[in-house]
C-alpha cells in the first residue's frame, strides 16, 4: 500500500490525537466508550455486592450514593453514548456513499469533548469529592449537597453535552449534504436513517440539559435563586428541564440500536427488511413522540390528574410504533434463510429481552399503577431490560457484525456465541428477579435493606446473576484480544452484506471509496451482487480526491475548556487565585485555538490519480 | 459550480456565494441546525423566567424595575442592526467588499451601543438593590436576559473577527459562507431579543 506506510507507534499514536478521519475518531469512540463501560460496569458490581445481603457494610451510605450516581452517569453519558458514536461515526459515511463526514474538523472536537468530559468526571475520585445527587440531580438535593462532586458532574456533562450537540449537527448535515448518487432518502439503510432520527434528537433535546444544567451550576457557584424554595423558587423547573432532555435521550442511545439490529437480521435472513417505509416511519413516529412524554417520570410529583392522563396516552403511544418496528424484524426473519451468526443471536435475544422491557414500560406509563412502581427496584428492573436488553446487545451484536470491516479480521465465532449465551443468562438472572423486589417494595437507590423486608433471597440471585453477567463481558473483550492475536483475515464481504461498507476494503482506504459510487436501489450493493457485479460502479472518472488536513486543534479547544473547567469550579474558595488563574490559562488556550482555527485558511489536501492507481487492486 | 481558483468578478461572482460550494451549503444546512439547538436553549430560558417571575420575595417586582425609555432605545439599537447586517449581506452578494465591511462594521457600532446601554441597565439595577441572588425573579432575569447579552458579544466578536482576517484578501467563496452565517446569527440574536422584549419587559410591565 501506497499511503498506509509502516510508522511507528509514537507516530500512530500521535495520529490519533490529530486525526480528523471520521474512521479513526470512530475507533476513538468505541475504545473510550468500552473503558468507561468496564468502569461503569465496575461500580456495578459494587452495588450489587453492597445489596447482595440485608443490613450490609461494604460501603457506607454515602459511598453507596457516589458509586451509584457515577454508574448511572458513566452508562448513559460515557459509554453507551460514544459506543454508539463510534458506531455511527465509523459506519453512516460509508453506507451513504461518502468519503469523509460534512464537518471532520468538528467531529473530532465532538470526540475531544466528550473525552475530557469522561476525564473531568473521574478525576473527582482524584479530588475526593464525588458526584452523589443520582444520574439525574434533581435540584433539590443538587443544590445542596456538599463539597464538589455534584459540580464535576455538572460541568463534566455540559462539556461532554457540547460534544454531543456538535456530533449531532455533523450527522444531520452528513446525511443529508453528502449521500452518493442515486442514495435517495427511501434508500437510505436503516441504521443510517436511525442516526438522522437520532441526531435531529440530540439538537432539540440536548440544549434543554444544557440549560438545566446551567441553571443549577449558577445556584451552586453564584447563589441563584431559581431553586430556593423558601422564597419562591421551583424545583420542579429542573425536573422539566432534565426529562425534557433525558427521555429523549433513551431514544437517542435506542434508535441507533433498532437500526444495527435491522441491519442485522436482514443480512443473515438474506432478505429485504420487511416493511421498509414503516420501519422508516416508525422511527420518525418514536423520534416525535419522543418529546412529548417527557412527564410521565413525574407521575408523581403531582402535575395533577389531567397532565398526567394526557403523558400517559402519548407514553403508550409509542408501543404502537414500536410495535410495528418488532412485528417488521419478524416478518424479515419468517420464511428467510437464516444464519445463526453471534450479530444474529444478540438480534434474537434482543427481542424477547425488548418486549419485556416495553411491556413494563406500558405498566409504568399507567398513570395511577406508577404511584406504586415509581423509584422502586421494577423501575430499575424495566430500564436494565431496556437498557442492556436493547442498547448494549444492540452494541456488542453490532460490533461483532462490522468489527471485520474495521478492523480487516474476525472476531472468533465460537467464543462469541459462548460469551452471548453467558451474558444473556446473566443478563435475565439479574434484572428479571428485580421487577419483584420492586413490587414487594423495595425502594431503589438506597444503600441497604432490613432483614425482615424479606428481599434478600432474590437480591442474592441478583447479586449472582451480576456476576455471571460480568463474565459474559469479561468472554467478550477475551475474544476481542484473542481474535486479535489469531487475526483471521476478513474477506471485503464477510457476511455476504447488503449495504454500501461491504462493497469497500476491509478495513477502508482513508478516501473509503476510490470512485463514488452509483446507487440504484434500496440495499445498493445487493442489487448489484444479484445483477452479477462484484463491485459498484461509479458514473464518475478516476480523478483526485481532496482530503482534510489533520489538526491539532480540536485537541487543544477541549483542553482548554476542560483546564478552565477546573478553574471555575473552585472559584468560590476565595482567598487563594489559584483558580481564577487556571480560569484565565484554561481560557486563553480554548479560545485562543479558536482565533487559530478561524484565522488559517485549511486548503487540505489531493491524494492524486497516481498514487490511487498504484495501489494494489482488491 | 466554480471553482477554488477561478478569478472572481462581479459578473461571474454567484447568486448566492454562501452556497456555492459545498463546504458553503454544508455549513449553511448545518448552522441552521444549530440555530435550531439555540431557539430550544433560549425556549428553557425564556421558560424558566416566565415561571419565576412574580416569586420576587422581598425584592423589587417586575413593573417595579424596568427603565422603558432606556430599553426602548437599546431594543431599536438591535433591531437596526439587523437591517444594516442584512444591508452588508446584500452587498456581499454584489461582490462589493468594502460596502460589505462597512456595513459590517455600522452593525457592530450598533451592536456594542445595545451591549453598553445593556451593562448601564443592569448595573443601575444592582444600584437599585435588584442583585443576582435577590430572589427567583432577579436570578432567572438576569440568566436570560444576560445569555442573550453574551450571544450579542459573541455576535460581534465573530464580525470583529472576519472583518480582521478578510480586510486584505477581499471576498471569495471560503470567506462568503462565514459572513452569511454570521449574519445569519445576528438575525436570530435579534428575534430572540424581540421575544425577550415582548415576554420580559412588556409583560412586565401588565405585572
Amino acid at each position: 500500500m501506497q499511503l498506509a506506510r509502516k510508522q511507528s507507534l509514537f507516530k500512530t499514536i500521535l495520529e490519533y490525537f490529530v486525526t480528523v478521519d471520521h474512521k479513526k475518531i470512530g475507533l476513538l469512540y468505541l475504545f473510550s466508550g468500552l473503558f468507561f463501560l468496564v468502569c461503569g460496569t465496575v461500580l456495578a458490581l459494587l452495588m450489587r455486592i453492597q445489596l447482595a445481603v440485608p443490613e450490609n457494610d461494604f460501603l457506607s451510605g454515602q459511598t453507596y450514593n457516589e458509586v451509584m450516581t457515577m454508574h448511572g452517569t458513566t452508562m448513559i453519558f460515557f459509554a453507551a453514548t460514544p459506543l454508539i458514536f463510534g458506531l455511527m461515526n465509523y459506519i453512516v459515511p460509508l453506507q451513504i456513499g461518502a468519503r469523509d463526514v460534512a464537518f471532520p474538523f468538528i467531529n473530532a472536537l465532538g470526540f475531544w469533548f466528550f473525552l475530557f468530559g469522561g476525564i473531568f468526571l473521574y478525576s473527582s475520585f482524584l479530588f475526593g469529592e464525588v458526584p452523589d445527587a443520582g444520574w439525574t440531580a434533581y435540584a433539590s438535593l443538587a443544590v445542596v449537597s456538599k463539597g464538589h462532586g455534584v459540580d464535576f458532574y455538572l460541568l463534566a456533562l455540559q462539556l461532554s453535552g457540547a460534544g454531543t450537540i456538535m456530533s449531532g449537527i455533523n450527522f444531520l448535515v452528513t446525511i443529508v449534504n453528502m449521500r452518493a448518487p442515486g442514495m435517495s432518502y427511501m434508500r437510505l439503510p436503516l441504521f443510517t436513517w436511525t442516526s438522522f432520527i437520532t441526531s435531529a434528537l440530540i439538537i432539540f433535546a440536548f440544549p434543554a440539559f444544557t440549560i438545566g444544567l446551567i441553571l443549577l451550576l449558577f445556584s451552586r457557584l453564584f447563589g441563584a435563586q431559581y431553586f430556593n424554595v423558601a422564597i419562591g423558587g421551583n424545583t420542579v423547573i429542573y425536573e422539566h428541564l432534565f426529562w425534557i432532555f433525558g427521555h429523549p435521550e433513551v431514544y437517542i442511545l435506542v434508535l441507533p440500536i433498532f437500526g444495527v439490529f435491522s441491519e442485522i437480521f436482514s443480512t443473515f435472513s438474506k432478505k429485504r427488511l420487511f416493511g421498509y417505509n414503516s420501519m422508516v416511519f416508525a422511527v420518525i413516529l418514536i423520534g416525535f413522540l419522543g418529546f412529548m412524554v417527557w412527564a410521565h417520570h413525574m407521575f408523581t410529583v403531582g402535575l395533577g390528574p389531567f397532565a398526567n392522563a394526557i403523558f400517559a396516552i402519548a407514553t403508550m403511544a409509542i408501543a404502537v410504533p414500536t410495535g410495528i418496528k418488532i412485528f417488521n424484524w419478524l416478518l424479515t426473519l419468517w420464511g428467510g434463510s437464516i444464519r445463526l451468526t453471534t450479530p444474529m443471536l444478540y438480534g434474537l435475544g434482543f427481542i424477547p429481552s425488548f418486549i419485556i422491557g416495553g411491556v413494563t414500560g406500558v405498566m409504568t406509563a399507567s398513570a395511577a399503577a406508577d404511584y406504586q412502581f415509581h423509584d422502586s427496584y421494577f423501575v430499575v428492573a424495566h430500564f436494565h431490560y431496556v437498557i442492556v436488553g436493547g442498547i448494549v446487545f444492540g452494541i456488542l451484536g453490532g460490533l461483532h457484525y462490522w468489527w471485520p470491516k474495521m478492523f480487516g479480521y474476525m472476531l472468533n465465532e465460537t467464543l462469541g456465541k459462548i460469551s452471548f449465551a453467558v451474558l444473556f443468562v446473566g443478563f435475565h438472572t439479574t434484572f428479571f428477579v428485580l421487577h419483584f423486589v420492586g413490587l414487594m417494595g423495595m425502594p431503589r437507590r438506597y444503600f441497604t435493606y432490613l432483614k425482615d423486608q424479606d428481599f434478600g433471597d432474590l437480591n442474592y440471585i441478583s447479586t449472582i446473576g451480576s456476576y455471571i453477567l460480568v463474565l459474559g463481558l469479561v468472554l467478550i473483550v477475551f475474544n476481542y484480544i484473542y481474535s486479535t492475536v489469531i487475526r483471521e483475515k476478513a474477506v471485503n464481504d464477510p457476511w455476504n452484506g447488503r449495504t454500501l461498507e461491504w462493497s469497500i476494503p476491509s478495513p477502508p482506504p482513508m478516501y473509503n471509496f476510490k470512485q463514488v459510487p452509483q446507487v440504484n436501489s434500496l440495499d445498493a450493493f445487493w442489487y448489484e451482487k444479484m445483477k452479477g457485479n462484484s463491485n459498484m460502479s461509479s458514473p464518475d472518472e478516476l480523478s483526485d480526491i481532496h482530503m482534510p488536513s489533520n489538526s491539532s486543534l480540536p485537541f487543544f479547544m477541549a483542553l482548554g475548556f476542560f483546564i478552565a473547567s477546573y478553574g471555575l469550579m473552585f472559584l468560590d474558595k476565595g482567598s487563594n487565585n489559584i483558580a481564577f488563574i487556571t480560569l484565565v490559562i484554561g481560557g486563553i488556550i480554548a479560545f485562543g485555538s479558536m482565533v487559530l482555527r478561524s484565522t488559517i485558511e485549511d486548503k487540505g489536501y489531493y491524494i492524486t490519480k497516481k498514487q490511487l492507481s498504484e495501489e494494489d487492486p482488491k | 459550480m466554480i471553482s477554488n481558483t477561478t478569478k472572481l468578478t462581479r459578473e461571474n461572482f454567484p447568486i448566492n456565494p454562501e452556497r456555492a460550494t459545498l463546504e458553503g451549503q454544508n455549513k449553511y444546512l448545518g448552522f441552521w441546525f444549530f440555530l435550531c439547538g439555540e431557539t430550544v436553549l433560549f425556549a428553557c430560558l425564556i421558560g424558566t423566567y416566565l415561571a419565576l417571575k412574580n416569586s420576587y420575595s422581598t425584592g423589587l417586582s417586575s413593573n417595579e424595575l424596568f427603565e422603558y425609555p432606556l430599553i426602548l432605545i437599546a431594543t431599536i439599537f438591535l433591531l437596526t442592526s439587523s437591517l444594516t447586517s442584512a444591508l452588508a449581506v446584500y452587498e456581499m452578494k454584489r461582490f462589493k467588499f468594502v460596502n460589505m465591511q462597512l456595513w459590517f462594521f455600522i452593525t457592530v457600532l450598533l451592536g456594542c451601543s445595545f451591549l453598553a446601554l445593556e451593562v448601564y441597565e443592569f448595573i443601575h439595577y444592582v444600584d437599585k438593590g435588584f442583585k443576582f441572588t435577590t430572589s427567583p425573579f432577579s436570578s432567572s432575569f438576569y440568566t436570560l436576559v444576560g445569555f442573550h447579552g453574551a450571544h450579542v458579544s459573541f455576535g460581534i466578536l465573530w464580525f470583529l473577527t472576519l472583518m480582521l482576517r478578510n480586510a486584505k484578501s477581499g471576498l471569495s467563496l471560503v470567506n462568503a459562507p462565514k459572513y452569511y452565517l454570521a449574519s445569519l446569527y445576528w438575525h436570530f440574536v435579534d428575534v430572540v431579543w424581540v421575544f425577550i422584549f415582548t415576554v420580559v419587559y412588556l409583560l412586565g410591565m401588565v405585572g
